[in-house]
C-alpha cells in the first residue's frame, strides 16, 4: 500500500473493477497501483479487452473502483459524492474518444461551448474561450460548422478543443488515432505533445500502436489481463 | 447548469425531432381543450342559471307570513289556518315597520288573481300579476317589446308572450292597443262591519262588477311574475299600485277580510321582502321572526344548485381528464424513446461533467415545454370548442324565435387552470424518463459501438 503523493497528478493504489457476469467474475481492472507525475505524458498499452478503457474510466471519475482507490492531485475520488465527480470531471479533467463522440446537430462553437455551460462560466466569456481553444487545434474558421462536415482528423480536433476548453489540469484520450489514418494520427499526437508542453498538461493515452506511443509519449505502461504488466520509461 | 442553458438545450432537442414532439404536444392540447370545453360549457351553463335566478329575486327575497297555528305537517289549506293568539297582523303598519329595517330594499305583497279581460270585443280568462316598481331592474324585462310602465301610478300593461300570442300571433301589432280588465269589486256591507262577531259570520259583503282600460305598453318573453309565493305565473301584468287599488277578489283576501274584522283593519296575507343582497337574507330572515312573523326564503336551493354545478363541474373534469390521461402516456412514450435515442449524447454529456441533476432537468424542461405549448394550444382550441357550441345553440334558438343566450364561459382561472394543469400533468409525466436519463451509466452508454 503507497501512501498518497501529492507530488502525484495521479495515483492508483490498488485498484480493481470487477464486473458480475452471472456466476463468473470479470476482472478488468485487477489491483493496478501506479503514479503518474504532473505534466507527464502516459501511454497505455495493451490489447483489446486488457482493461484500458475500464482504468481510464476510473481515471476519469465516470466510474467507481470496486476496491482500492484512484487519488487526482490529492482527491481521492472513491470518497466523492456523483455530484462531486461531476464537478471533477468538469473542473480537473479532459476527455477524448476513439469515436470523437462530438454532438452531430450542434456546431463546432456549440459543441466547444458545452462544457463551458456546463461549468456555468459567464455567457460573456464564452465566446471568446471557444474561440482560443479551437484557434489552439487550427479550426477557428470552421466555427460555425458541424462535424460531419469536417474529415476525421478535424473532428478529433475539435473534441480536444472541447476537452481543454474548461482548462483541465489533466488530459485523457483513448485511442485517439484509432480512427484515423497514420499521418493524421501523427498530427493529432503533435498536437497532444504540443497541449502537454503549452498550456501544460497531464496526459494518459490509452493506444495500441506500439511505434507512435514510443515517439510520443514519455512513459509506457502495458496492461494484460486488466493487470499492469510494464511501468517503464521509453525504450 | 444555468436555468438558461438547460432551456437552450431542452428547446434545440424538441426542434431536433419536431415532428414526434409537435405530435405529443397537440396530444397534450387535444387533452386540455376537451377538459376546457367541457368546464367552460359547466361554468357557462352555471352562470346563465344562477343570472337567471339571481335576476328572478328569488334568492334576494323574503316571503314573510303572519304567525299561524300549524295543524299537521304543512299547515294544510289557508282556510284550516287559524291566527295566532300571539300573532302580530300583517297590516300597513307592519308593512312600514318592515321596510325600515336595515338593508331592506323593498317591501310588497303579492297581489295575483284570476280575471277575465276583453280584447277586441272577444274574452279571455287571465292571471293577472302586480310587478313591483323594482322589478324592472331585475333584468326578467331585458329585452322586451315595448316598454316598462311609464310610471307606478300608469294605466298600463305588459303581456306574457305565450298570452300575448292568444290575443295576436303577431305580438308587436298589440303594442298601444287597449285592453279591457273586468274585476270584482268588495265592497262591505255596513251592518256586517259593525257587528264583527267572528270569523264565521261570513258572506258579509258584497261583489260589484267592475271595468278598468289599459294600455298594452310591451310583450315580455320571460316570466317576470313567476317568482317566490307565485302560485301560477302572472301572465297580464299591471303595476304594483294599480293592482293594489283594485282591491280584486284575490284568492286569499276572503281570510284576510274575516282575519282582521275584529280590528276592521285590512290586512296582508303575505308579503314580499327584497334585501340588498342575497347575503343579506338569512340575517334579515331572523329579524322579520323577532318581530313576531314567519319567514323563509329559498337560499337552500341556491345553494343545492351550486353543488349540483359543483358535481357537474367534476363529472365533465373527470371524463375529460381521461384524454389528458392519455396524452401524458404519449409524453412518458415520446421521452422514453427520446431517452433511449439520446443514450450517447447523455454519456457525452456525463463525461463532459454534466450531473444527474444536470441530465434529469434536462428533460424535465422539455417535458415541461412540451405542456406549455400543449396547454396554450389546448386552452385556445377547448375556448374555440365552447364559442363553436354556443354559436350552434344559439343558431337553433335563433330558428326557435328564442333569444340567444351564452352557455359557454372561458373565465381567467379556467385559463389559467388549463395551460399549468398541463404543464404538470406533462412534468409529472416526466418524472420517469427523466430519472432515467439521469441514471443512465455513462460508460456503458459510450462504449465504441
Ligand atoms: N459492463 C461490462 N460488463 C461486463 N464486462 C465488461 C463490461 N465492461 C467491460 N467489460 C469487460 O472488461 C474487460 C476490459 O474491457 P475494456 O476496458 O473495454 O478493454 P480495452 O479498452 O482494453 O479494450 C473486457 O473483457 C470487457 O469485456
Ligand atoms: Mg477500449
Amino acid at each position: 500500500m503507497t501512501m498518497p503523493d501529492s507530488r502525484s497528478a495521479i495515483q492508483l493504489d490498488q485498484v480493481s473493477r470487477h464486473y458480475l457476469m452471472g456466476e463468473s467474475i470479470i476482472r478488468a481492472v485487477d489491483n493496478v497501483s501506479a503514479a503518474v507525475a504532473p505534466g507527464e505524458f502516459l501511454a497505455l498499452l495493451g490489447s483489446s479487452g486488457s482493461g484500458k478503457s475500464t482504468l481510464l474510466n476510473l481515471i476519469a471519475g465516470l466510474d467507481r473502483p470496486s476496491s482500492g482507490s484512484v487519488i487526482a492531485h490529492g482527491q481521492d475520488l472513491s470518497k466523492m459524492s456523483s455530484l462531486e465527480l461531476a464537478r471533477y470531471r468538469r473542473q480537473t479533467v479532459g476527455m477524448v474518444f476513439q469515436s470523437f463522440n462530438l454532438l452531430p446537430r450542434m456546431t463546432l462553437e456549440e459543441n466547444v461551448e458545452l462544457p463551458l455551460r456546463l461549468a456555468e462560466v459567464g455567457r460573456s466569456e464564452r465566446a471568446a474561450r471557444v474561440r482560443e481553444a479551437l484557434a489552439r487545434v487550427g479550426l477557428e474558421k470552421r466555427i460555425g460548422h458541424r462535424p460531419s462536415e469536417l474529415s476525421g482528423g478535424e473532428q478529433q480536433r475539435t473534441a480536444i478543443a472541447r476537452a481543454l476548453v474548461n482548462r483541465p489540469r489533466i488530459l485523457l484520450a483513448d485511442e485517439p488515432t484509432g480512427n484515423l489514418d497514420s499521418a493524421t494520427g501523427e498530427s493529432i499526437l503533435t498536437l497532444l505533445r504540443e497541449i502537454q508542453k503549452n498550456p501544460g498538461m497531464t496526459i494518459v493515452m490509452v493506444t495500441h500502436e506500439r511505434a507512435l506511443a514510443e515517439r510520443f509519449a514519455d512513459r509506457l505502461a502495458v496492461m494484460g489481463d486488466g493487470k499492469l504488466l510494464s511501468n517503464g520509461a521509453p525504450g | 447548469m444555468k436555468f438558461r442553458d438547460l432551456s437552450d438545450l431542452a428547446f434545440r432537442n424538441l426542434r431536433e425531432a419536431v415532428l414526434r414532439n409537435s405530435l405529443t404536444t397537440l396530444g397534450v392540447a387535444v387533452g386540455v381543450a376537451s377538459l376546457v370545453a367541457m368546464l367552460s360549457l359547466g361554468v357557462g351553463l352555471q352562470q346563465l342559471a344562477s343570472s337567471r335566478l339571481a335576476k328572478s329575486g328569488l334568492f334576494d327575497s323574503i316571503f314573510v307570513t303572519p304567525k299561524t297555528n300549524l295543524r299537521g305537517p304543512g299547515g294544510g289549506p289557508p282556510a284550516t289556518r287559524t291566527p295566532d293568539a300571539k300573532a302580530r297582523p300583517l297590516d300597513a303598519a307592519a308593512r312600514a315597520e318592515i321596510s325600515r329595517l336595515p338593508n331592506v330594499v323593498e317591501v310588497y305583497p303579492q297581489i295575483r288573481f284570476f280575471t277575465e279581460v276583453r280584447y277586441d270585443g272577444k274574452p279571455y280568462a287571465t292571471m293577472v300579476a302586480g310587478m313591483p316598481e323594482s322589478s324592472k331592474a331585475s333584468g326578467a324585462f331585458d329585452g322586451m317589446q315595448g316598454h316598462f310602465f311609464s310610471s307606478p301610478n300608469a294605466d298600463e300593461a305588459i303581456l306574457q308572450a305565450e298570452f300575448a300570442k292568444e290575443l295576436n300571433p303577431q305580438t308587436w301589432l298589440l303594442i298601444g292597443k287597449d285592453l279591457v280588465l273586468r274585476y270584482a269589486e268588495r265592497q262591505a256591507l255596513p251592518w256586517q262591519a259593525q257587528a264583527g262577531d267572528g270569523p264565521e259570520n261570513s258572506g258579509g259583503f258584497s261583489v260589484v262588477p267592475k271595468e278598468k282600460h289599459f294600455r298594452i305598453i310591451g310583450v315580455v318573453e320571460t316570466e317576470p311574475a313567476s317568482g317566490f309565493g307565485g302560485f301560477g305565473s302572472g301572465r297580464l301584468l299591471i303595476p304594483l299600485p294599480i293592482a293594489e287599488t283594485l282591491r280584486a277578489a284575490q284568492v286569499n283576501d276572503l281570510r284576510d277580510i274575516l282575519r282582521d274584522s275584529s280590528s276592521g283593519k285590512p290586512a296582508y296575507s303575505s308579503l314580499t321582502v327584497r334585501v340588498k343582497s342575497p347575503s343579506l337574507v338569512v340575517t334579515t330572515e331572523a329579524k322579520l321572526k323577532d318581530l313576531g312573523f314567519s319567514a323563509f326564503s329559498l337560499l337552500d336551493a341556491s345553494k343545492a344548485l351550486r353543488s349540483f354545478f359543483t358535481v357537474l363541474d367534476i363529472l365533465l373534469g373527470i371524463f375529460s381528464s381521461v384524454a389528458l390521461a392519455v396524452a401524458t402516456l404519449g409524453i412518458v412514450n415520446t421521452l422514453v424513446m427520446a431517452v433511449l435515442e439520446r443514450r450517447r449524447e447523455i454519456g457525452i454529456m456525463k463525461a463532459l461533467g454534466a450531473a444527474d441533476g444536470d441530465v434529469k432537468q434536462l428533460f424535465f424542461i422539455e417535458a415541461g415545454v412540451m405542456g406549455l405549448f400543449g396547454g396554450i394550444v389546448g386552452t385556445v382550441i377547448g375556448w374555440l370548442i365552447g364559442r363553436a357550441i354556443s354559436f350552434g345553440t344559439n343558431v337553433y334558438l335563433h330558428r326557435q324565435n328564442l333569444s340567444s343566450v351564452d352557455i359557454s364561459s372561458v373565465p381567467f382561472w379556467l385559463i389559467l387552470g388549463g395551460i399549468l394543469f398541463a404543464v404538470l400533468v406533462s412534468l409529472a409525466a416526466g418524472l420517469y424518463p427523466a430519472s432515467r436519463a439521469a441514471r443512465l451509466d455513462p460508460v456503458q452508454a459510450l462504449r465504441y459501438e
